[in-house]
C-alpha cells in the first residue's frame, strides 16, 4: 500500500503540530477498488463551565480533529466517534459537542462512553444519536459497535440522583465506581448478530473500554472480556479498537488484535505509575513518551490505522516525538513496534515511573 | 558554700526536672495522634485535588492525575526544562492551577497547598527519594 497525502493543502497545520485524529485504511478486499478508509476521533470530554462557557482546551482538541478530518485525502468513507464526547453528559455538553462535530463533512458513527451515559443512562445521547449498540457492513467488513461501559443494576440504581451517579463515575480513580461490562443482553445480541456473518469476514469491533483486563482501579477493564473474546474467537481476523485510556496500548489475545485510540482532550498516565497497585498493561505494549505538561496538545497525537489484509498497523504521529509504527508481525502473529519493541531499544521518555 | 558546688547542684536540679516533665520519648499515643493529624491533611488534600472550585473552569487535578499519578513528588526539587531552572513541587502545582485549571496561584504555605502535597506524597509512599530525576 502506498502512503498518500492524508491532508490536502494542510501544510500550515502540519507545521503547527499534531493532528488529534485517527484515520483508518481498510483494504480487506481482493480488488483495489474495495480499499477504503475511515477516520476515528475519541475522548473529547467537552466540559461545561457555566451557560455557554466550555473548557477551552478540550473544545480546541475536538475542533482541530474535525478540521483535520475534513481535509483528509483520500476522504474517509465515514468517521467513528469513540465515546466520552462530554464530561458529565448533560444536554448542554452533548449539544455543544455535537455542534462541534456537525462541522465534520462526513457521516459519523458514535460509540457510547461512560461520561455520556451515567447522568441519564444514555437517554439524551440515544435521542440524538440512536441505539447504544449496533452493527453494519461496509465493503466486505463487518463492524460491531458495543456499549461496553455498563455496570450491574444494583450499582446503577443505588444513587439518589443521576448527578450523584455521574459525579462518582466521572472520577477515574473514584473507589466508589464499579467495573465496566458489556452485559448479558448485549452478549446475546452479539452472538445473534455474528451468527449470520461468514467466519472469514474481517471483523472490526468498536468499544469504549478495552474488552480486555488491564487495571480495574481506573476501569481500564471490561469485566466480561473473556466471554466477549470467546464470542469473537471463531473469526479469522478480529480487530478491536477502543478509546477511554487516553494513551497508546496494543495487545494480541489469540486471534484478536487490540489497539487503543488516543484522546483529543488530555493524556493519561499508565496505570503502572500508580505505585500502590498492580496493573496488567499488555507486555507487548511499548509505552508512548511521557507527555510534556507545558504543551497542551502533547500526547493527544494522531494515528494512521491501516487494516490492510485484515490485520492492523498503527502509525503514530506525535508532537515533538519521532513517528512510531506498530504493525502486525505475521510470523509471531502479534502487533509489534517497528523500532522500540526490544527492551534494549527503549528511549528514556518511554520509561514511566 | 564553694562556687563549684553551687554549679553542680543547679545542673542536677535541671536534669531531674527534664526527666520528669519533658521526656523526649514518643509514646504510642503520640504516634497515633500524629499519624491521625497527617491523614486528616491527606484526606483534605484529596478533597482539594478533586475540587472543581480550585481553578476557574471546573477542571480538577485528578482528571489528569488519577491517584496523583505522574506527579513524581520524589523527584523534586528538579530542573524543569520548560522553566529553565530548578523548581520545587509547589511551583509545579501552581503551574497546573494557572494553566489547565485556569485559576489563581495558592500561597506556598497555604493549608490547601500543604494538603495537596500531603495527598500526592501519600499516594506515592514507599517510593525512594530521587531529587533531580527525570
Amino acid at each position: 500500500m502506498k502512503r498518500r497525502n492524508f491532508l490536502k493543502g494542510a501544510g500550515a497545520l502540519i507545521a503547527g503540530g499534531v493532528l488529534p485524529v485517527s484515520l483508518v485504511e481498510v483494504a480487506f478486499g481482493k480488488s483495489k477498488q474495495e480499499n477504503f478508509t475511515f477516520a476515528y476521533i475519541s475522548d473529547s470530554h467537552i466540559q461545561q463551565i457555566k451557560g455557554s462557557d466550555f473548557v477551552r482546551s478540550f473544545d480546541r482538541g475536538l475542533k482541530r480533529a474535525v478540521a483535520e478530518c475534513n481535509m483528509m485525502d483520500p476522504k474517509p468513507d465515514f468517521v467513528i466517534y469513540g465515546g466520552d464526547l462530554a464530561q458529565i453528559g448533560n444536554k448542554a455538553e452533548l449539544d455543544h459537542g455535537l455542534e462541534l462535530m456537525s462541522a465534520c463533512n462526513h457521516k459519523v458513527k458514535y460509540v457510547m462512553g461512560e461520561h455520556d451515559y451515567y447522568l441519564d443512562l444514555g437517554k439524551y445521547w440515544e435521542s440524538q444519536l440512536g441505539p447504544q449498540w449496533y452493527s453494519f457492513d461496509h465493503k466486505g467488513v463487518h463492524f460491531v459497535v458495543l456499549n461496553s461501559i455498563l455496570v450491574d443494576d444494583k450499582w446503577t440504581n443505588k444513587w439518589s440522583s443521576g448527578e450523584e451517579r455521574m459525579g462518582v463515575m466521572a472520577g477515574l480513580d473514584n473507589p466508589l465506581g464499579s467495573p465496566f461490562m458489556v452485559g448479558a443482553e448485549q452478549r446475546a445480541w452479539l452472538k445473534k448478530d455474528l451468527a449470520k456473518v461468514n467466519k472469514n469476514t474481517p471483523l472490526v469491533v468498536l468499544s469504549h473500554s478495552p474488552l480486555q483486563k488491564i487495571y480495574k482501579g481506573w476501569n481500564f477493564w471490561t469485566d466480561d472480556a473473556e466471554q466477549i473474546q470467546a464470542i469473537l474467537k471463531p473469526f479469522k481476523k478480529v480487530n478491536v479498537f477502543y478509546g477511554h485510556v487516553h494513551q497508546i496500548q496494543y495487545n494480541q489475545i489469540g486471534n484478536i488484535s487490540f489497539h487503543s485510540v488516543m484522546a483529543t482532550a488530555w493524556p493519561w498516565p499508565y496505570p503502572s505509575t500508580y505505585s500502590q497497585a498492580k496493573s496488567h498493561l499488555p507486555k507487548l505494549t511499548v509505552e508512548m513518551n511521557r507527555a510534556d505538561p507545558f504543551f497542551e496538545r502533547d500526547a493527544t497525537g494522531w494515528q494512521f490505522i491501516d487494516v490492510w489484509s485484515g490485520n492492523t498497523s498503527m502509525h503514530f504521529q506525535l508532537p515533538e516525538n519521532n513517528t512510531r509504527s506498530v504493525s502486525y508481525n505475521k510470523r509471531r502473529k502479534r502487533p509489534e513496534d517497528k523500532q522500540y519493541q526490544g527492551k534494549g531499544k527503549r528511549i528514556p521518555p518511554q520509561k514511566h515511573y | 558554700m564553694k562556687p563549684t558546688n553551687c554549679i553542680v547542684m543547679t545542673v542536677a536540679l535541671f536534669m531531674a526536672l527534664a526527666t520528669s516533665a519533658f521526656a523526649d520519648e514518643f509514646t504510642k499515643q503520640d504516634l497515633k495522634l500524629w499519624e491521625q493529624e497527617f491523614m486528616t491533611v491527606v484526606k483534605a488534600g484529596r478533597k482539594v485535588f478533586t475540587d472543581p472550585k480550585l481553578g476557574s473552569n471546573g477542571v480538577v487535578c485528578a482528571q489528569c492525575h488519577p491517584n496523583g499519578a505522574n506527579t513524581h513528588p520524589e523527584t523534586y526539587p528538579k530542573f524543569q526544562k520548560q522553566l529553565g531552572r530548578v523548581a520545587a513541587m509547589w511551583e509545579m502545582v501552581n503551574w497546573c492551577i494557572r494553566n489547565p485549571l485556569e485559576g489563581k496561584d495558592l500561597k506556598a504555605d497555604s493549608a490547601e497547598m500543604i494538603a495537596i502535597q500531603a495527598y500526592i506524597t501519600h499516594e506515592r509512599r514507599n517510593v525512594k527519594l530521587a531529587a533531580g530525576k527525570h
